[in-house]
């Protein structure tokens, strides 16, 4: 199995370029020298069968995990691969994990005060207090979130679904240049998964954004460049359509 | 010439039998010669005694040796006192009269100083060696050996010559090489001695070599045949110290298998219950001590119902014990760990509150002081493998009983339907439950299981720590160390960690003392795990986050 | 809303303005027994049934030493989710630097009346003073010390341990083996801290004699005075909007990560504050008792100090000094009314706690309230379903 030729030189503008990524975990090799690129503001769904190796990608796009080869470029000139979750998070990457993780025991409000773009350092956050613009832009987000009624509940309170929408609150928050989101819809309603593909179109007009998702209606509401993952290695790229009729996708999914 | 014949034919019988005589009168006389106050002449009369080869010299130089030769106040006669109540039971020295009982101002004791005893333990040596028992006749010749009496020269290649046993051989042959270096009768017998000597490294030898070493430096114009003495001897000592330099690795690395050995026994529960439940059990000691226990009270049972037995019943121990602190385990784990699951800290804080309650029940019940379990004849004892390497018999026992366990354990993980369940589990809790699993079955037999292997380990502990309540206590941190520096993805993990956590500790024990070589081996895992926080075999990939 | 004013404010104001509830009551009683135990003490016959006696002030002296050790495990392990099993060592640390001063302060009047030297070290036959006890026959050098010895040893520990994110267990199983190598470094004699024996047979403290009533009462209040400040500490702590980060990160490390926050120096941070904490509370304790020796290394100390804070309630920060000054006093009352009860009943404690009061005497008693409350007002509030602000 090869991975798709990719022309992206490194003069071509790419918000995020994966040239030849790898890694094994004793022997499984989650990731096979996978290499794709995406363009500023664009949004792409990337989807596969289960141990494609999405969530791995994601981890070393984010620094969580190191690749054994490969290197990962965020806007053509820092190599992601060198540093740790939160300077990459810093830099401008936001990320939503696949199982809505938020900090339970605290407020939907100090949820997104503890995303707020600021000077994360020890000193700083010790001494921190709000101003009237960070208030403004939380205030502004709990309504992109339809969570402005809630603002007081423990975010363990929420629904799933909240929860899912008060991640994504708390990485715009962050304000990031690159929107990494991991299933985004896992478990809501489909009022909900509506919702939801509203609000992330809205983000991506602003953003770019990468979405691993398994649902295909949900992809096919996004209406965007899909990218299929198998084995570790970009499988086939383009419109929904097109890789839909693509023969080895039909193969790998169908299972032969 | 007719006549002369006969005269010395007769005088030759006259000699025999003034000689046969004189052999008995003078072990008699020479006996009498250790009533004498200078310890000068008791020397004389202990060698002359033992030169006649007389029957009763063995016992008499050996009753002197323990201290049960005495003298009778009243009738100067020589006697050998048992203690009895109030005195001594005695009989006749030289005759094995029994002359009934006295009381203990009534005798007075032969006493002898060090240089005679280092002489009569020589020379008793010399007696015993033709003893029928090898054990007696080995420990004969290394008494010579010590004491090198040059006298001793001609029973030693005699027996040299009739000796069959090869053990015996050996040490016969090292005691003459050094007869003949200290009594040597031409410069060329020394150097063959050292020869001889070279190829026996041990540290007796090695002391010999280097005073006579000594000896040679100090003398002031040497000859050309001392000279070339004191060069082999040299020689002969840089062998000798490199060979001991080898068996002294060796022997650190037999002691740090041994050492690895009990910390893998104390360690591989744990690695068990932490591994499938990432549960940390830190009663885990108590299960160690109560199988100590249960080895104590196995062995009181023998006493008071099977006494002839009694080696047995560290055989019957090591089941009981694995049952008794599985049951405990089990009950443990039934009774407040299950409510505790995916809480980590938690269980730690109720298994250490469960810890102190085992520990001051066992002080209830047993009191606080250490409980002696013996050892079986067959684990007592050391194995002589060369003359500088001598393992212990328990030590031994302990290594391979920890490989039996260790390969018991991968046996039942590895071919066993409880096995393959166990390791779904550990794999993916969910998923194995939903495959039909009972896993809170699963978790309770596990939990069993580590802890009855904790109580194993206690039957193997309590051969060579005290048993105490405070037994488990001393060895948790360790078994902790092992857990983390092996990690908890195999057994594999927790054998390479326990053995190199023992061996490095031995290594560096003579270097820096036993407390400092733990200190430093703390710090070193302390900063290993940096490294490798989850331990050398961990499990790698997304399914172990969390 | 009230709640983002609150935010608005900084920790400052906050702490000011907004001291929690419980917080206000727990510091106007800790004041109300600064000033009310020495009355007692002194102008109160001893005949009265009010007078307090100075063993008394002595044997609270210490449970506020206990309750500040509590709180500074609490503010690590409540807020920031990190167990350390090795607290001991710090308050042991403090401790040492302390008796080091207080045995410099001996000085000819020891038993061999060497003016420099110390009798254990008169005993081992040393001639020199090591060059590690210089200085400490100054006072303001060994308070430096007090706190400078346990922060760097928490900061050098946790440099290592926070940076290679060793986590959860593993970090309780090694901080648990730092306390256990101090404990067998402090056992040598060739240490030169008194080996087996510790440091001991003070006399007096800045020239005020140790046994005197007087200079029990004043450690007495110093100690309360340092508990108030740590409880304030702590709070402005948990108050700002870093507390709110060490929550985070004990809920949902990763997320906290992906949120731009270094995660391993805010841990570093806190550690190291609880580790001063710690060792200010070691040196306190160490003039009331009298000595000091290696066994306040050892692991089951460290271990209970963590029960003193699981049945006050943790994350409460008087929930720990609460459960310090409980389980202390059930403890000088069994350990001499039933000796062989005790550890049955602190083991129960563990066991009990864990299984049935894992929010602690304070979280549940909460919980209780809320329900009784909830109970009388019939229907149920809308939005704030709990003070989400009032952590504390």
């Amino acid at each position: 199995m090869t991975s798709q030729p990719v022309s992206a030189p490194a003069d071509f503008p790419s918000i995020l370029y994966l040239d030849g990524v790898s890694v094994s975990f004793d022997g499984f090799k989650a990731l096979n020298n996978l290499s794709f690129f995406i363009e500023p503001g664009e949004m792409r769904a990337i989807i596969g069968p289960n141990g494609a190796g999405k969530t791995t990608m994601m981890d070393v796009i984010t620094g969580k995990t190191r690749p054994d080869e490969g290197m990962v470029f965020f806007k053509n000139e820092i190599d992601l691969t060198k540093h740790d979750e939160a300077f990459i998070a810093n830099l401008g990457i936001g990320r939503k994990f696949q199982k809505p993780t938020v900090f339970e025991s605290q407020s939907v409000f100090h949820n997104l005060e503890l995303s707020l773009k600021e000077d994360k350092s020890v000193m700083k956050t010790l001494f921190a207090a709000l101003n009237d613009a960070q208030l403004a832009r939380i205030m502004e987000v709990l309504k992109i979130i339809r969570l402005e009624e809630k603002a007081t509940w423990l975010a363990g309170e929420l629904s799933h679904g909240q929860k899912q929408w008060l991640e994504i609150g708390m990485l715009l928050m962050q304000d990031p240049d690159l929107l990494l989101v991991d299933e985004p819809v896992a478990g809501m309603t489909d009022a909900e998964t509506e919702q939801t593909a509203d609000l992330l179109r809205e983000i991506s007009s602003t953003h770019s954004v990468v979405v691993v998702e398994h649902d295909m209606e949900f992809v096919r509401a996004l209406n965007t460049k899909v990218t299929v993952l198998h084995e570790g290695s970009v499988l086939a790229e383009g419109s929904l359509d097109t890789v839909q009729n693509n023969q080895r996708v039909i193969d790998v999914y169908l299972g032969r | 010439m007719r006549i002369e014949f006969k005269t010395l034919l007769a005088g030759l019988l006259l000699v025999f039998a003034i000689q046969f005589s004189a052999q008995a009168q003078s072990f008699d006389s020479a006996a009498e010669g250790l009533l004498a106050k200078s310890y000068k002449d008791k020397i004389q009369a202990v060698e002359i005694i033992a030169a006649t080869g007389d029957a009763r010299s063995a016992p008499l130089l050996e009753a002197l040796l323990a201290g049960d030769l005495f003298t009778r106040k009243s009738d100067k006669l020589l006697v050998i006192g048992n203690k009895a109540s109030g005195g001594y039971d005695i009989v006749n020295a030289l005759t094995g009269e029994a002359l009934g009982s006295v009381k203990k101002r009534e005798v007075r004791k032969i006493r002898i100083n060090n240089k005679m005893r280092g002489l009569i333990k020589g020379l008793l040596g010399g007696l015993t060696l033709l003893n029928d028992d090898p054990n007696l006749r080995l420990k004969a010749a290394d008494a010579v050996f010590k004491s090198r009496p040059a006298e001793m020269r001609t029973p030693i290649e005699q027996a040299l010559a009739t000796e069959t046993d090869p053990t015996v051989t050996k040490a016969l042959e090292r005691t003459l090489a050094a007869l003949k270096l200290t009594h040597a009768q031409s410069s060329e017998e020394q150097l063959a001695a050292v020869e001889m000597l070279e190829g026996m490294a041990d540290p007796q030898v090695k002391s010999l070599l280097s005073a006579e070493g000594r000896k040679l430096q100090a003398i002031k114009d040497p000859t050309d045949a001392e000279l070339q003495l004191a060069l082999a001897v040299d020689a002969a000592l840089a062998k000798i110290d490199e060979k001991l330099a080898f068996l002294n690795i060796i022997e650190n690395i037999f002691q740090g298998v041994s050492l690895g050995s009990v910390l893998l026994l104390a360690a591989i529960g744990l690695a068990i219950t932490f591994g499938v439940m990432g549960v940390i059990n830190m009663a885990h000691g108590e299960m160690v001590m109560i199988g100590a226990y249960t080895t104590y009270m196995v062995q009181q049972l023998f006493l008071n119902f099977a006494p002839d037995m009694m080696n047995f019943s560290l055989l019957v121990a090591i089941p009981a014990a694995f049952l008794v602190s599985g049951a405990c385990g089990i009950g443990i784990e039934r009774s407040i760990i299950r409510f505790l699951y995916g809480r980590p800290l938690e269980t730690l804080l109720a298994t250490w509150g469960l810890s102190l309650i085992l520990q001051q029940f066992v002080r209830t019940i047993f009191g606080p002081t250490n409980k002696e379990v013996s050892s079986p004849d067959w684990l007592s004892g050391t194995w002589e493998v060369t003359g500088g390497l001598a393992l212990t018999y328990n030590r031994i026992g302990i290594i391979l009983f920890a490989a039996a366990v260790l390969i018991l354990l991968m046996l039942v993980l590895r071919k066993t339907a409880f096995g393959l369940q166990m390791r779904a589990v550990t794999q993916n809790r969910q998923m194995a439950a939903s495959m039909g699993i009972r896993t809170g079955w699963v978790d309770a037999m596990t939990f069993g299981l580590g802890s009855g292997v904790a109580g194993m380990a206690g039957v193997a502990l309590s051969q060579i720590d005290n048993v105490s309540p405070n037994l488990g206590q001393a060895y948790i941190i360790d078994s902790f160390m092992v857990v983390v520096f092996g990690g908890v993805g195999n057994l594999w993990g927790t054998l390479v960690g326990a053995l190199s956590l023992g061996i490095t500790n031995k290594f560096l024990e003579p270097y820096t003392g036993a407390v400092l070589a733990k200190i430093l081996v703390l710090v070193v895992i302390i900063l290993f795990i940096q490294k490798r926080p989850r331990g050398l075999f961990a499990l790698k990939g997304r399914a172990v986050e969390n | 809303m009230d709640l983002m004013k609150n935010t608005q404010q900084g920790p400052f104001l906050s702490l000011m303005t907004g001291l929690p509830g419980g917080g206000k009551t727990f510091l106007g009683i800790l004041l109300a027994a600064a000033l009310l135990v020495p009355v007692l003490n002194i102008f109160v016959p001893e005949s009265s049934s009010l007078h307090v006696p100075t063993y008394l002030v002595s044997l609270f002296g210490k449970y506020l030493c206990f309750a500040l050790l509590a709180l500074s495990v609490d503010l690590i392990w409540g807020y920031c989710g990190i167990l350390s099993l090795g607290h001991g060592a710090f308050f042991a640390l403090g401790g040492y630097a302390m008796g080091m001063y207080l045995m410099r302060q001996i000085g000819d009047r020891g038993v061999y009346g060497n003016p420099e030297l110390p009798d254990f070290m008169v005993f081992l036959n040393w001639t020199e003073l090591p060059w590690y006890w210089y200085g400490f026959d100054m006072f303001p050098f060994a308070l430096l010390m007090v706190v400078l010895v346990p922060g760097i040893l928490a900061f050098v520990f946790g440099w290592f341990a926070f940076r290679a994110r060793v986590t959860g267990v593993y970090l309780s199983i090694i901080t648990q083996a730092m306390t256990y190598a101090l404990l067998l470094a402090f056992f040598r004699n060739d240490m030169g801290f008194g080996g087996n024996n510790g440091l001991t047979d003070f006399k007096d403290i800045l020239g005020f004699d140790l046994q005197a009533d007087g200079t029990r009462l004043g450690l007495f209040v110093a100690s309360i005075l340092a508990l108030a400040l740590g409880y304030l500490i702590s709070s402005f702590i948990t108050q700002s909007k870093l507390g709110r980060v060490l929550i985070a990160i004990r809920d949902a490390e990763s997320r906290t990560r992906f949120s731009g926050y270094r995660v391993e120096y805010y841990k570093l941070f806190v550690f190291v504050v609880s580790a001063v904490l710690a060792g200010i509370a070691g040196a306190l304790y160490v003039p009331q008792v009298g000595i000091i020796n290696p066994s306040e290394f050892s692991p089951a100390n460290s271990i209970e100090v963590v029960i003193w804070v699981a049945v006050g309630g943790r994350g409460t920060l008087w929930g720990a000094v609460l459960g310090a000054v409980l389980v202390n006093w059930g403890k000088s009352y069994f350990t001499g009314a039933f000796p062989d009860a005790w550890l049955y009943l602190l083991g129960g404690l563990f066991v009990f706690t864990t299984l049935f009061l894992p929010k602690g005497i304070v979280g549940t008693s909460g919980i209780w309230i809320e329900k009784f409350k909830n109970l009388r007002q019939s229907d149920p509030p809308l939005a704030p379903r709990s003070p989400v602000v009032k952590e504390d």
